[in-house]
């Protein structure tokens, strides 16, 4: 079994779906973790609050320097995440599927080591 | 049997049956191309053994497990393939030909997959399927053989981390992972058949591994109707590629072409193929564009048929590309008038035949000056030179009959 890592990223600009069309997609993402749960391919799945919520920290010749902010200031963000146990790139490509048909956003696979 | 011709008809089901014992394309590859240079020294002498490609696999697969437990335990993976493999290689040194086959099919699918990069999957499927070197396909496709080693070695290097599967993908998934497959295939060949450029005997190589792993397609996948299609189609086409240039490398238009040369063997193979896959009632594109080849080796062509043949073709896969070619054939049914009407609003200014095809029915109503220009447009296009002379020679004609038309009182 492998774990891979699927990255939700979402726009950074633009007005966010209305409210019923985000408790649609809540909806679909709950029962694809509870099928990932029956499954036994799952390992943890979350969404993050927005990249203004994030701080980026430094080690520097034993000092810590904190920035408020993202790492990376771009179009798209991380905007959640999940881990999976797989068989193999075709089974995860499967859950991201789902994911990408339910939040109707790019899905990024990638193999943990 | 030379060894030249059984490393191009081996080559594959060896890697694939090594791949399949020792679940590493590396290994898989190096060890089956130290079998074959170990052939090499040893049957000139030796003679050749009365099963070549069974010595091929089993000398590998000995070479690989000499290197495994030379290099064993170092890795866990290794020697979890060393377990596998030896507790096989008792059983069937040589294998039986069921498994066998599905191991080339599995690696075919390994080869085409979609989370690999095209340019990556028609380069593996040549490497690994054809045993063509990293410095053919580099030379096939014009790029430089680093680049083709780098993308080959990338390539390898996903297919392990991600784990992309060595089989054949379930049924819900099967559909679409052929035509991922077949789209390979056919750019295999086509690359080899309409030359954007390059060295002309490494072109003939492409058409002839392409029909190669078509047949292998065909073979492994028998019940496939557009897997016989597109083999059906890259025979016709391949029947005729004698006659499409002349003795000095000029290119010949399908309706002046000297039927005399082409390969009447593989017309009559690719016009049963035709028959017997278009029985079936489940029609593809592959199935009608091989429909619509085996339509012009009649003589004449029935235009209205392949008309017909074209507007099926377009409710199953629009494409411009396909439209254009439906244009061609109404030209002849309906005139250049209709034809043209049809052609202008494709959106197809970047591809040289759309620009040869507009200055042709311009040519046929008249209108030199804009035929001219269009062929002009069309030499733009491409860097064919087979082309470049075929388009020129048409200018220099339109321009010299409009000048002649124009100066007449």
């Amino acid at each position: 079994m492998t774990r891979y890592l699927l990255s939700v990223y979402q726009p950074s600009t633009g007005e966010r779906p209305p409210p019923e069309r985000l408790a649609r997609i809540d909806a679909d993402l709950a029962e694809i973790h509870a099928d990932l749960q029956a499954k036994g391919s799952w390992v943890f799945a979350g969404g993050l609050a927005g990249p203004s919520t994030a701080t980026v920290v430094r080690a520097e010749d034993h000092e810590v320097l904190l920035t408020d902010g993202p790492f990376l200031e771009g179009k798209e963000h991380l905007g959640g995440l999940a881990i999976v146990e797989a068989e193999d790139l075709d089974e995860a490509l499967g859950w991201a599927r789902r994911f990408a048909e339910a939040t109707t956003l790019p899905i990024e696979v990638q193999p943990f080591l | 049997m030379t060894i030249a011709q059984v490393f191009r008809e081996e080559h594959g089901r060896a890697v694939a049956v090594l791949v399949r014992a020792f679940g590493d394309i590396d290994l898989a590859e190096e060890c089956v191309q130290e079998a074959f240079a170990t052939a090499v020294a040893r049957w000139p002498v030796d003679g050749v053994p009365p099963a070549p490609a069974g010595w091929i696999i089993t000398t590998a697969r000995n070479k690989a497990l000499d290197r495994l437990r030379r290099e064993s335990v170092r890795d866990d993976r290794q020697a979890e393939a060393l377990r596998l493999a030896e507790s096989h290689s008792g059983r069937d040194p040589v294998p039986e030909e069921g498994p066998v086959l599905d191991d080339r099919l599995r690696l075919i699918f390994t080869c085409c997959h979609p989370a690999l990069a095209p340019s990556a999957r028609v380069a593996l499927t040549l490497r690994l399927l054809g045993g063509l070197t990293t410095a053919e396909i580099a030379r096939a496709f014009l790029v430089p053989e680093a680049t083709m080693a780098q993308r080959l070695v990338r390539a390898k290097g996903k297919i392990k981390a991600a784990r992309i599967p060595y089989r054949v993908p379930h049924d819900a998934d099967l559909p679409e992972r052929l035509r991922g497959v077949l789209a390979v295939v056919y750019l295999v060949f086509n690359e080899g058949y309409t030359a954007s450029g390059g060295d002309s005997l490494v072109r003939d190589d492409l058409c002839h591994e392409a029909i190669r792993l078509g047949r292998l397609l065909v073979e492994l996948m028998p019940d496939e109707p557009e897997a016989v299609g597109l083999l059906a189609l890259m025979l016709l086409a391949a029947a005729r590629r004698e006659a499409r240039t002349d003795g000095d490398g000029r290119l010949v238009p399908l309706p002046s072409q000297d039927r005399a040369r082409w390969d009447a063997g593989l017309v009559a193979e690719g016009r049963d193929l035709v028959r017997a896959c278009l029985r079936r009632g489940r029609p593809g594109p592959y199935q009608i564009q091989a429909a619509i080849q085996a339509v012009h080796t009649d003589e004449p062509t029935d235009w209205a048929q392949v008309v017909a043949l074209y507007d099926q073709l377009l409710a199953l896969a629009p494409t411009p590309v396909a439209a254009l070619n439906r244009a061609v054939a109404v030209a002849e049914v309906e005139g250049p008038a209709a034809a043209l009407a049809l052609v202008e609003p494709l959106p197809l200014e970047r591809l040289h035949v759309y620009h040869a095809v507009r200055a042709d029915l311009l040519r046929r109503l008249g209108r030199f000056t804009e035929a001219a220009d269009a062929y002009a447009a069309a030499v733009a296009c491409t860097s064919n030179a087979a082309e470049v002379a075929f388009l020129e020679a048409r200018r220099a004609d339109v321009t010299a009959v409009g000048r002649r038309a124009s100066s007449r009182p």
